[in-house]
């Protein structure tokens, strides 16, 4: 055999590798995206009719949720809007704490207490929205 | 600024990406508290009304005002960097879109303030 290679035989080098399975990180990239431009519509509208419209926070109170809720479209805007905004802030966290947490350590603890956090209060929220009683006293 | 090639090193552009992670970790902080007080409208409407009381406060007022303001920047921002990501002009045209959302921002913001604040002012210094 001499060191000249054979150009009838197929190349048989490893291709670059390539991770298998779905690219969490492309994933989350997408996600931050397509969440970030619904929540622009959801959160600007929340915010402008709950501190702009119609004497804006002052008029907030028990009655006025009760007469939203009431409404399968205000319910489903607010839990849309507490999924996507709980794991859109999550993410970037995660990405801030995979930014400026130095040891592995350091990193796991912060998104554990990140994640714990996200969680509680995302099923707190859903827990809320889907319970919520406008005849409680 | 020499010209490197590069987006965000050095310059306004490097500090819309630091005021893009500041706020954001900023309205995620609050959407913890403000998920946990609109949780006790499940606990009785005097309980939700009190803390929603807080809210009606000037010094509370006031920062509602930094929240939307915060929120508002997060959500221009995030539509300039969409735009610099997908867009084939976005990338040559980041810094102007820079500006174009500080612009509209402003735009919003001053009457936005004015409405948020209406009462406060009022109570603080009497109607006009």
């Amino acid at each position: 055999m001499s060191a000249t290679p054979d150009l009838a035989m197929p190349n048989t080098r490893p291709t670059p590798r390539r991770r298998q399975g779905v690219n969490f990180e492309k994933n989350s990239w997408i996600f931050m995206r397509a969440s970030g431009l619904i929540l622009v519509i959801l959160v600007l509208g929340h915010l402008f009719i709950m501190n702009i419209l119609d004497g804006g926070v002052q008029r907030i109170n028990f009655a006025f949720v009760a007469g939203r809720w009431s409404s399968p479209f205000w319910q489903f805007w607010d839990l849309t809007m507490l999924w996507l905004a709980m794991l859109h802030g999550t993410n970037g966290l995660r990405v801030i704490i995979g930014d400026y947490a130095k040891s592995g350590k350091t990193r796991f603890w912060l998104r554990g207490i990140l994640y714990t956090a996200s969680a509680a209060t995302i099923l707190l929220g859903t827990l809320v929205i889907f319970t919520f009683d406008p005849n409680l006293s | 600024m020499a010209s490197t090639g590069t987006l965000y090193r050095g310059g306004v552009s490097m500090w819309s990406w630091v005021a893009h992670r500041i706020t954001g970790v900023a309205v995620l902080f609050f959407l913890y508290v403000h998920v946990l007080d609109t949780a006790l409208i499940r606990v009785s409407p005097d309980a939700y009304d009190t803390i929603i009381a807080s809210y009606k406060t000037p010094l509370v007022n006031l920062m509602e005002v930094g929240l939307v303001g915060a929120v508002l920047f997060h959500a221009l921002n995030g539509l300039r960097v969409m735009a610099v990501d997908f867009w084939e002009r976005g990338p040559r045209l980041q810094k102007q879109m820079l500006w174009v959302i500080v612009g509209i921002w402003l735009l919003v913001m001053v009457p936005g303030t004015f409405y948020m604040m209406k009462h406060t002012i009022e109570s603080l210094f009497g109607a006009a």
